[in-house]
């Protein structure tokens, strides 16, 4: 079963809840916390990937504790007559969607692998990392 | 030398369509494979290049007088404001100039996302500039506010002139520090998190002619897409040697080029408008230079591998800063470019700034133009300095 990606959004009362647990005991899921920004009392936001049989139901637990669920739409893209292929991005890739092929140093982005954390987006020099809602 | 060609000589050969021109890669293999002195014998130019963030680089501009006419005081394009004080309606845009509006570092780190070297990508990509300029007026310039859309087509002239672009060599930046940290060099994590480097190894001009034994004043060059100059030495031009005390291997370290051309006839793929989070804008340029083999010790150098030179190792988070000089070793360029290096014994990963993919491509672009009789070799008036005996 392929894993999906959803992104959760936490308000300030429901920040603090121990959903993780319940997600694998409860309903039987394997989490693979991809980027989480979680504070106790504020807003958060966690970007996940999912997988197992019961998902739906894990999914519909998410909304009853008041958690906001949406798949992963957000893209981000490369925009290739800005890439210089300099090399930058890959140290900062924590998947390696970036990285640079050798020999010839080219920069490829594999779409798949990547999170949508946007660092790529901050540390390119010439804007080419868009992001497409 | 056993070997020996003139300029004269081998402009003429391109004119014929006779030159044998190799990149400065290729002629690595083809002197591994026959020699110093067949492969001189056979070769007559090497070509070079770089794609990277080149701050003090800039644009001269003179946009036609304006009815009645103006005296420009202050300059801005795009509102990032340029330098009037030259002439009547003279300017010079600088590749790290800021709109006065920008919020910098304020929020740290800023984003910088737009500077003069956007405005010199957005001209040279003949798109619409907004230019803005006043003046306190007098008797023969009696005009005191101007507000026009140009574009490169319209304006008297543009001259990319860039005080000092093309460095030899550039450090390997980390940061020991315990904060991320936002440099030129890119951003930089904690604890030697990573490293950044900005040469094209064995592309790198300046590196394949150490000894400045054919560059000089006249050198005609590849320019951010177009033909420019070599027209004298870079600011900051410290020509001389690095050691790297593993191998004891010499490698060229500090020399720098002030490069100029007509924009008119540049490409924006190859000017390109650089952000820098945390630090500023600035402009990467595309170079590339030709080196003539007049003789075999020319070769012997335009042939050094990535495997036989080194970039040095650099704290940006404490020694750069502060100007403190610290020997953190050396790396290879071929070290460099497998993407990880050994720094105070923990493995580091590397990633460059500047592109080598499109390094390889101007060095190939240049061996194209020669091989079609189209570029010349310009033979330099005068040699720029080289490495002083005490550095060698």
């Amino acid at each position: 079963m392929a894993p999906k990606k959803i992104v959760l959004r936490f308000a300030a009362d429901t920040s603090d809840k121990p959903i993780i647990y319940h997600l694998a005991k409860e309903y039987d899921l394997m989490v693979n916390i991809l980027k989480a920004s979680i504070n106790p009392h504020k807003e958060g936001t966690m970007v996940m990937e999912l997988t197992g049989s019961r998902y739906e139901e894990g999914i519909e637990f998410l909304r009853q504790q008041g958690i906001t669920v949406h798949p992963l739409t957000q893209e981000v893209v490369r925009n290739e007559d800005r890439c210089t292929h300099c090399g930058a991005c890959t140290a900062h890739c924590p998947t390696n969607a970036l990285y640079i092929e050798r020999p010839s140093m080219e920069v490829k982005f594999n779409g798949d692998e990547c999170i949508v954390c946007l660092m790529c987006v901050d540390v390119c020099p010439v804007h080419a990392m868009e992001v497409k809602i | 030398m056993i070997v020996e060609r003139t300029y004269k000589e081998i402009n003429e050969r391109i004119k014929a369509g006779k030159a044998v021109v190799l990149t400065a890669e290729e002629v690595i293999g083809k002197v591994k494979e026959k020699g110093i002195i067949q492969t001189a014998k056979e070769v007559d130019v090497v070509t070079t290049g770089t794609f990277g963030p080149m701050c003090s680089s800039g644009l001269f501009l003179n946009f036609g007088h304006t009815k009645p006419r103006m005296r420009m005081s202050k300059v801005w394009l795009n509102e990032i404001p340029a330098y009037a004080g030259i002439a009547a309606v003279d300017a010079f845009l600088g590749a790290t100039e800021l709109s006065e509006q920008d919020p910098c570092n304020t929020n740290y780190p800023g984003e910088f996302r737009y500077g003069g070297g956007h405005v010199i990508e957005d001209l040279v990509a003949r798109k619409t500039v907004k230019l803005r300029a006043t003046s306190y007026g007098t008797d023969c310039y009696p005009r005191r506010e101007y507000e026009k859309d140009i574009t490169l087509d319209s304006i008297n002239e543009a001259i990319l002139f860039n005080p000092r672009n093309c460095y030899q060599n550039y450090s390997c930046a980390i940061n020991t520090t315990e904060k991320t940290i936002h440099t030129y060099m890119g951003t930089l994590k904690p604890h030697i998190g990573n490293a950044s480097y900005s040469t094209s190894g064995q592309l790198s001009p300046l590196l394949k002619d150490p000894y400045f034994k054919t560059i000089g004043v006249g050198t005609r060059i590849f320019l951010g897409g177009g033909t420019g100059y070599v027209v004298w030495n870079g600011t900051q031009h410290f020509p001389g040697f690095l050691k790297d005390k593993e191998s004891g291997k010499l490698t060229g370290a500090g020399g720098t080029l002030a490069v100029l051309g007509d924009l008119k006839q540049m490409n924006a793929r190859w000017l390109r408008g650089v952000s820098m989070r945390g630090y500023g804008a600035s402009l990467a340029v595309g170079i590339g230079l030709p080196i003539p083999i007049l003789n075999e010790e020319v070769l012997e150098y335009a042939a050094k591998s990535d495997e036989e030179l080194y970039a040095p190792i650099v704290d940006y988070g404490d020694a750069y800063p502060n100007l403190r000089s610290e020997d953190l070793g050396c790396a290879s360029y071929a070290q460099l470019k497998k993407g990880s290096i050994k720094v105070k014994g923990k493995d580091v990963p590397a990633t460059p700034m500047s592109s080598y993919p499109r390094a390889v491509e101007i060095a190939g672009t240049l061996k194209k133009w020669i091989q079609k009789g189209d570029f010349l070799l310009g033979e330099p008036t005068q040699l720029l300095p080289g490495p002083g005996e005490n550095d060698c």
